[in-house]
């Protein structure tokens, strides 16, 4: 276990060097388009699932299949399909954040008030302005939940995908580390990753707070 | 004087549109092949206040939500206008919409925002425009429920139990205020009630649902305001109550 002040010496020297900054940006880079791609595709197979009988039929029986397999044991197949360059890294990461937004999403649009969609209904709403007004900012703090998970997952992601063959990234400086025996640099990376996670997940909060303005604040009881 | 001229008002726009608002024959409506409305014929003239009473589960919600258009499967002949609209005993507003982007909802008139505040005016909530839903209190919100369904100008507005939840004085508050705002805009109204003092304050006419028809038509001739000490009062509360079978 390395002395706090070796930690913080080595951190120091990371920044110096140019080490850090280039490195935590690809980490970032790769959790963000992973993320985005995870979300989008997760959201898009929610709506249609959760919106059209015929979406449910085709989607969510493969998903909810395809969830049940932890998507990192899906690595060596990524790794002979694409490679050992960005792709695979971004497809676990995309992999890991689509279910939890799924998950959630789908069945906060099924649990959409059906009382508030029937007063759409005899306001003369059409069904697609229900499914706008009505359906989806229903389901909006159902997917808000979904994205916090879904960037801890990524997150996880990516601290295993960058285990693997990578040449940059905080993985990287970390795999590095082990094979110089840096024990204090090893540390620094896991602060680093730690500190991502929690910058991140505010966002998501901040976020919260700002579209979820309607709701009272919530006390703990 | 003032009323007088709403009554002739009234009067000859049942002459325009010539014919009942709502015409219902026959109207039968299985739930797993029990019927809970047997060929029930219902009619209300253009301007009438209809109060329906009845007992827990005899299909007064379910006429309603007929007559709303929710319910999908009726068979017999049901006519209504197409302007009609619904206050439901829950306000049902939009928690993520602001109030008055709530009454312009589904509003398809130009200027939507100045309607929404005329609106929100007469039932006393200008000063609640911007505020949302949550923070209303109970009745403010069935306010902006009335205001929501008053500014499509409805030929038929359906109240179903509307004040059931709220209390006492919030109550007879909401009673006055809907006999006023019946009187401005005169749609036709079905008010379903559990209440027959409710009935008898508010409807020109005041009907009990038994065994799935219209068990008894009482015309409520009153002058309002109504006064529960009217004797005339006291013999329709008997023969209302006596009808969903509470002795008096």
């Amino acid at each position: 276990m390395p002395a706090p002040s070796l930690i913080v010496s080595s951190f120091w020297n990371l920044i110096v060097t140019g080490q850090l900054w280039p490195n935590l940006l690809v980490s970032l880079g790769r959790v963000l388009v992973g993320l985005a791609a995870g979300v989008a595709v997760g959201t898009a197979l929610a709506l249609w699932s959760g919106l059209t009988r015929l979406g449910e039929d085709v989607v969510d029986p493969p998903v909810q299949m395809a969830r049940t397999l932890p998507h990192l044991a899906l690595i060596p197949l990524m790794i002979l399909w694409f490679g050992i360059g960005e792709t695979p890294k971004i497809v676990i990461i995309a992999l890991g954040a689509t279910f939890p937004i799924y998950l959630n999403l789908f069945s906060a649009i099924r649990g959409a008030d059906r009382k508030l969609q029937e007063a759409g209904v005899v306001l003369g709403l059409t069904r697609r302005e229900t499914v706008w007004h009505v359906v989806l900012p229903a389901a909006l703090p159902g997917f808000l939940v979904g994205l916090r998970q879904a960037l801890g997952i990524a997150w996880i992601s990516l601290v295993v995908a960058e285990q693997i063959n990578a040449s940059s990234g905080i993985g990287y400086l970390v795999m590095n580390a082990r094979d110089f025996l840096q024990t204090d640099v090893i540390f620094d990376g896991l602060l680093v990753y730690a500190a991502l996670g929690l910058a991140t997940d505010r966002l998501v909060r901040l976020l919260e707070v700002r579209l979820l303005a309607w709701r009272p604040a919530t006390l703990p009881v | 004087m003032n009323m007088v001229t709403e009554e002739a008002t009234r009067a000859s726009e049942a002459l325009q549109s010539a014919g009942p608002a709502v015409e219902v024959r026959g109207l039968t409506r299985e739930f797993a092949g029990n019927a809970v409305l047997r060929g029930l014929d219902l009619r209300i003239n253009p301007g009438e206040f209809v109060a329906l009473l009845g007992r827990s589960g005899s299909g007064k919600s379910t006429l309603l939500r007929t007559l709303a258009g929710l319910d999908a499967a009726p068979a017999g002949t049901v006519q209504v206008p197409v302007a009609r609209t619904v206050v439901f005993q829950e306000p049902r507003l939009l928690p993520w919409k602001r109030v008055w982007r709530n009454v312009t909802l589904g509003l398809r008139s130009a200027d939507p925002k100045a309607r929404a505040e005329a609106a929100l005016d007469e039932v006393g909530l200008s000063h609640r425009l911007n505020a949302w839903p949550l923070t209303l209190s109970g009745g403010e919100a069935q306010r902006a429920a009335l205001a929501r369904a008053l500014v499509r100008e409805p030929a038929l507005l359906l109240l179903d139990e509307p004040f059931a939840a709220l209390d006492a004085l919030t109550r007879i508050r909401m009673q006055a205020l809907v006999t006023d705002l019946w009187r401005v805009h005169s749609p036709a109204v079905l008010l379903v009630t559990h209440d027959v003092d409710e009935a008898l304050t508010l409807a020109d006419r005041a009907l009990v649902l038994e065994h799935g028809k219209i068990a008894l038509d009482i015309e409520v001739t009153m002058p309002r305001p109504r006064q529960p000490d009217d004797p005339t009062f006291g013999e329709q509360r008997r023969l209302l109550l006596t009808a969903l079978g509470v002795a008096a």
